[in-house]
């Protein structure tokens, strides 16, 4: 089945030389988005306008819009002339366009350009990812033997999420060594800079590997798809397949994969008013603890088959999202925090700003508040001064920000994100060569990539956008922004349920 | 469980237009509840996107659910030769 070059070539290496492409990929796409507020003052113009605009488009439309059309283009081009020298071009695109964001000069040198190269090269790596991933998990899914596919393919998994800590690594280290100012200033670049010594290496590493086996061998045979999108979409056999994947799987999966990776942190930070450092701590040692589960859960769907693993995660997810959100509102309810004993309160910060009319002035006094339970926070009272006696006193606005939580909460706090990321563990782990087994050689990379990326680039992509949006509409709760992800996730689980078989087609070589 | 496959292809039809009509209602009400100038253009530029993006795929919903009601899911494809 194999040549005899590719049976030299340990599967180990393939891996390595995937998941390391993969990996970096990943961080290129998420640099931008965890650099996002830095470029938005660097790059684009202080007052709002066309910029808000283009700003918007920039991270709407490449990240929601384009992976999928990346599916496309890559994916035909994958069955078309190979796994290899796609995902090759795909890396190189992806590492170019990050390299050259970091070069952008700033928009009061060139203006309007900066904001409209940023917008072409994001569109570049949303393009580029969309490619990516459905090339990676085809090459090593076809190197793997049956019965360990979704071993070998969970590592190609633990790359979104290890991408995720390299750059969150990477930014807090380069901030840490040059300081906030400098860091803001041009230190924001050198995380898109060093992106072309980690794409060059990655380059040089799949340069060195062979084509997939199983595509090689259709290749000798001439068995290559002349078409492989209307393969894909215009044949009903295979196109009922693709719906089936999206809608009873990769939908799921994705905001399965959203809501614990990034709508977690986000609440905690924005609804709970947690410290930023603190948030952004209990994302990265939930994924540090939950990562390892990828390769877990994957090796054992080769066992029990892949749907009901990835099924029961939904599940568990329908189930416990509420539950937990809600615990994470009650235990960081200032309130409650301020029945425990004050150790200290730090001596207050006054600003007082004059208003235009009638001489009235609001003053704002922060203070932070040490409880002996360890938590602190800081208290901003905001009080209006009216110059004219006859008005009455306006009641002050009292607010929290800046939560940090006491030892035994934090780590509670900690757990909980793990069991999300653990439920995402189990609907990614696996999926990979749940979608690889169900489509033929001929159009396989066409033919996942589409689905995955509607799933995780549209469904997922979307958890923190629309959760926000229905937490915002009257007589909402701030728990009212789950029902999206929990509705999606019913839905795949239903139709997975129904329409899925536990065992498919094992067989990647026809 | 046949029966039921078909059956739920009734209910995959009609949910694709109630969701895009929800969605389209819900675009009107936000848009027009958005603060004149830019912040009323970035949010219907929001709502269009999310709008053209969920078009096809309620499109496809409601084609999967066409072949579900046709029985083309009660035997999926045990090999790729009958793909």
């Amino acid at each position: 089945m194999r040549t005899d070059d590719n049976a030299t070539q340990s599967i180990t290496k393939v891996i390595a030389a995937s998941s390391l492409g993969t990996l970096i990929e990943w961080y290129d796409f998420y640099i931008f988005g965890s650099l996002a507020v830095i470029i938005g003052h660097q790059l684009f113009p202080s007052d709002a306008g066309a910029s808000a605009l283009i700003n918007t488009l920039a991270i709407f439309a490449a990240g929601f819009i384009v992976r999928p059309f990346g599916a496309l283009v890559f994916g035909r081009l994958g069955d078309l002339i190979g796994r290899k020298y796609t995902f090759l071009l795909t890396l190189v695109l992806m590492g170019g366009s990050t390299f050259l964001i970091g070069l952008i000069p700033s928009y009061s040198s060139i203006g309007y350009a900066a904001p409209i190269l940023v917008l072409i090269l994001r569109l570049v790596q949303g393009l580029a990812l969309g490619g990516e991933y459905g090339g990676a998990a085809t090459y090593v899914a076809e190197h793997a033997p049956e019965g360990k596919r979704g071993f070998f393919t969970s590592w190609i998994q633990t790359t979104a999420t290890l991408g995720l800590f390299l750059s969150l690594g990477v930014i807090v280290g380069t901030k840490n060594i040059l300081g906030a100012d400098v860091f803001a200033d041009w230190g924001w670049r050198i995380p898109f800079l060093l992106s072309i010594l980690l794409v060059g290496v990655s380059i040089y590493i799949r340069m060195k590997m062979h084509e997939s086996p199983v595509f090689s061998k259709l290749k000798s045979e001439g068995k290559i798809s002349a078409n492989p999108l209307k393969e894909s979409f215009q044949k009903k056999a295979n196109f009922k397949m693709v719906l089936l994947a999206l809608f009873g799987a990769t939908m799921g999966q994705g905001v399965i994969w959203y809501t614990g990776q990034f709508y977690a942190q986000s609440f905690l930070e924005n609804t709970c008013k947690l410290d930023f450092n603190e948030s952004r701590y209990i994302l990265l040692w939930a994924i540090l603890f939950a990562t390892p589960f990828f390769v877990v859960f994957g090796s054992w769907s080769d066992k029990v088959g892949r749907k009901w693993i990835m099924l029961t995660g939904m599940l568990l997810g329908i189930i416990f999202y509420r539950p937990i959100y809600q615990y994470f509102i009650d235990a960081t309810n200032v309130g409650e925090f301020q029945k425990t004993e004050l150790l200290s309160v730090s001596a207050p910060v006054v600003t007082r700003e004059f208003l235009q009319e009638k001489g009235d002035s609001v003053v704002t006094s922060t203070v932070v508040k040490t409880l002996k339970d360890g938590s602190t926070f800081k208290e901003v009272k905001v009080e209006t001064i009216h110059t004219d006696p006859t008005l009455a006193a306006v009641e002050p606005k009292i607010s929290f920000a800046d939560v940090t939580l006491p030892s035994s909460t934090y780590w509670t706090i900690i757990a909980l994100v793990f069991f999300q990321v653990l439920l995402v563990t189990m609907v990614y782990g696996p999926i990979a060569a749940f979608l690889v087994e169900l489509f033929p050689t001929q159009i396989r990379y066409t033919s996942m990539s589409l689905p995955y990326h509607i799933g995780n680039g549209v469904f997922g992509g979307l958890v923190p956008f629309i959760a926000t949006l229905v937490a915002s509409f009257q007589g909402s709760t701030p728990l009212s922004g789950l029902w999206y992800p929990i509705g999606i996730a019913s839905l795949s689980f239903i139709i997975g349920a129904v329409y899925i078989n536990n065992k498919g087609d094992r067989d990647v070589n026809d | 469980m046949n029966a039921l496959k078909r059956l739920l292809g009734i209910v995959w039809i009609v949910l694709g237009p109630v969701i895009i009509l929800f969605l389209v209602m819900q675009a009107i009400e936000k848009i027009a509840a958005a603060a004149e100038g830019i912040a009323r253009t970035n949010t219907t530029l929001q709502w269009s996107i999310i709008i053209i993006i969920f078009i096809p795929i309620c499109a496809g919903l409601m084609i999967f659910g066409y072949y579900g009601l046709k029985g083309e899911y009660d035997r999926l494809p045990q090999s790729s030769e009958e793909l």
